[in-house]
């Protein structure tokens, strides 16, 4: 791996991932994000090991965009069927069969409908993968001891290294007060 | 939700997510613990069960084999039933997998808590129920390995195309669309299980297979978020295309100019009778599964008296819809359609109707008693004898309608042969055997959406055992 690409993953011994915090209850961690944002942090995170509700506005996790992405792809479904049955049955085979027209909207419907469904699901589960940043293999927050409990009962929640505001023993300190249990600087 | 149900305690009573867990990890515990053990150490019904199922795939295998090298004669279709079985079992097949997504999709965008324990089990219940359909179109074209020639792909053995206008293209479309999009969101849902399972995981082999899986799933909050909008769109296209994919399958059907086929009643009816036949499996395939993996705290009572309750809907609806059919071939004055109605009520084929009525209007019935829907007796043969009744439906209107249409010198009467027999067999083989290796080593109940659900007080959870009954 090129150093440029380390860079760009974060991982390095000179990297510093972030202060992560863990919490035992999903409404301790939502309170403690809010109070950390408060301090004025930009840059946070959470792992949980389900959607917790409540994070998102706590920490500022923008809105997802997936749904725009999905409408296009809906929209080229769409077209697409309609273009693959107007030219195949109108243009490049037509062919006259019981007297029926060789293009008509009715019969159309059902395989539109069921490209618009075929392209949208792709697009919501690619799309969703490609804004996640995943597949991939490594990520520094998986340094941390207790990451693996973050997908069974544990809630951490992290100040990243690249906040403007991130100073590792100054930051660990914050995450302290907030009621975090156990505090750690991650290196990437 | 939790905070509307902290506001709210009576919003809990009507809508619980019924696990009893500990805690958090009490929950992993028990989910994962069934996909850890050693492969040595599964109790022997396990593996004797899966002999049995296995050898029945093996069979099926056999069938197919013969039937490719003897063309698709030694069917027993011939004129003038030219579908029999195949399409049957197909129809049959595809309905079964229906309940899996309504559960998956439906139940989720009205929010009901309950379906989280059942979901996932359903949702892989419904591939494994389209693999099975799929089955038989695919070797009734006699030349399988010629199958993308259903698909639009330009070819130069053919230089022809696909044929827009014909509803079976539409069930090309239609059925592999609902295959793939089945597939995808049961992935998706399975992904955090899967890092659940990388984290937890001992065994090199297990680390590299589930870190592989799970795609470097790490729980972070913007992931979740986008995952949820996954979720929710792939929920939201799943319940129209669920209603489609029948819909498109009654199409093959009500298109046509057939006596008993050629109703505008088609597609609702098909799509309740997929729903009916899809929660019977599910429950059959939950009562083996409670029983047998011991998920009595995960599978409770409750559920299984809320899917009686939906059979009991759609069986209703279904057999409304078949004394409409019959009002219809009455008041529609047309001869043969009156005919095609008396003669499957009272002609050779009454042995198959009468069970389809018994089965499927009579049996669900019973559950209007709570005494007789609580009990895991009962609740397994009515879900059993609804399967054979949905199964005698798709038989009776395909085969009964075919073998007498409007000219007497070419009525006739169909008969399966060994082969039809055995391959419908095999089917369920597989079926099993796929719905066996996958409650063995893929956690059977979405750890992550059920942790969800759960609402703990904050802390409570240490001395409080049970969040509801």
């Amino acid at each position: 791996m090129t150093p440029a690409q380390m860079d760009k993953l974060g991982i390095g011994d000179d990297k510093v991932y972030g202060v992560i915090g863990e919490f035992s209850d999903p409404h301790d961690l939502v309170a403690a994000g809010r109070k950390i944002r408060g301090m004025g942090y930009t840059k946070l995170d959470a792992m949980t090991p389900f959607p917790v509700h409540g994070i998102d506005d706590a920490i500022g996790v923008p809105a997802s965009k997936l749904g725009w992405i999905v409408v296009c792809f809906t929209i080229l479904g769409i077209l697409t069927a309609q273009g693959l049955i107007y030219w195949v049955g109108a243009v490049n085979y037509p062919l006259v069969i019981g007297g029926k027209p060789l293009y008509d909207v009715s019969y159309s419907i059902p395989v539109t409908f069921e490209l618009a469904v075929l392209f949208s699901a792709f697009a919501a589960f690619l799309g969703m993968w490609a804004i996640n940043g995943l597949p991939r293999l490594y990520h520094p927050s998986m340094v941390y001891k207790n990451s693996h409990r973050a997908s069974d009962d544990r809630f951490l929640l992290v100040i990243e290294a690249d906040d403007p505001m991130f100073e590792p023993a100054k930051s660990a300190d914050h995450m302290r007060t907030v009621g975090a249990a156990e505090v750690e600087v991650v290196e990437g | 939700m939790s905070e509307a149900v902290r506001q709210h305690p009576a919003l809990m009573e009507v809508n619980p997510p019924l696990i009893r867990a500990k805690d958090y990890h009490d929950l992993t515990e028990q989910i994962s613990e069934i996909t850890e053990g050693d492969v040595f150490k599964t109790p022997l019904k396990y593996w004797i069960t899966l002999a049995i199922t296995g050898s029945i795939t093996v069979l099926l295998g056999g069938m197919l084999t013969f039937l490719v090298w003897n063309g698709i004669g030694v069917w027993g279709n011939n004129r003038p039933v030219g579908w029999a079985w195949d399409i049957t079992n197909f129809v049959f097949w595809i309905g079964i997998g229906h309940a899996g997504t309504l559960i998956s999709a439906i139940l989720f965008l009205f929010r009901q808590k309950w379906r989280t324990s059942i979901n996932r089990s359903a949702e892989a219940m419904t591939l494994f129920a389209v693999m099975c359909a799929g089955i038989f179109p695919l070797f009734h074209t006699g030349r399988p390995w010629r199958a993308y020639w259903l698909f639009p792909i330009p070819n130069t053995d053919l230089n022809i195309w696909q044929n827009f206008r014909s509803p079976l293209i539409w069930d090309v479309f239609a059925v592999s669309t609902y295959f793939t999009v089945s597939l995808l969101f049961w992935f998706t849902g399975l992904v955090p299980d899967l890092a659940t399972l990388r984290d937890r995981a001992v065994t090199r082999t297990k680390q590299v297979v589930f870190g592989l899986l799970s795609l470097g799933w790490r729980g972070s909050a913007r992931h979740w978020r986008n995952y949820e909008m996954s979720y929710l769109i792939l929920a939201a296209i799943s319940t129209p295309l669920v209603l489609s994919v029948h819909s498109i399958v009654s199409f093959d059907f009500a298109t046509s100019v057939i006596p008993g086929w050629h109703t505008t009643i088609f597609p609702p009816y098909f799509v309740a009778g997929a729903i009916f036949s899809g929660f019977a499996c599910v429950m059959t395939l939950l009562i083996i599964a409670r029983w047998a993996l011991n998920l009595n705290n995960i599978i409770t009572m409750k559920h299984l008296e809320n899917m009686n309750k939906i059979i009991l809907v759609t069986g209703s609806v279904v057999g409304y819809a078949y004394a409409t059919e019959f009002f219809i071939a009455w008041y529609s004055g047309n001869t043969y359609e009156r005919y095609a109605f008396l003669n499957r009520a009272l002609g050779p084929y009454w042995w198959a109707y009468w069970t389809m009525v018994t089965c499927n209007v009579i049996s669900p019935q019973f559950f209007w008693f709570k005494k007789l829907r609580t009990s895991i007796p009962v609740m397994f043969v009515l879900s059993i004898t609804t399967n054979i009744g949905m199964w005698f439906e798709r038989f009776v209107i395909i085969v009964t309608s075919l073998h007498r249409d409007f000219l007497p010198s070419s009525w006739g009467y169909f008969k399966p042969t060994w082969v039809d027999i055995c391959t419908f067999i095999g089917t369920i083989g597989l079926f099993l055997t796929l719905f066996l290796l996958f409650a063995r080593f893929l956690p059977m109940i979405a750890i992550s959406e059920v942790k969800g659900v759960l609402s703990y007080e904050k802390g409570a959870f240490k001395d409080q055992e049970v969040v509801a009954k």
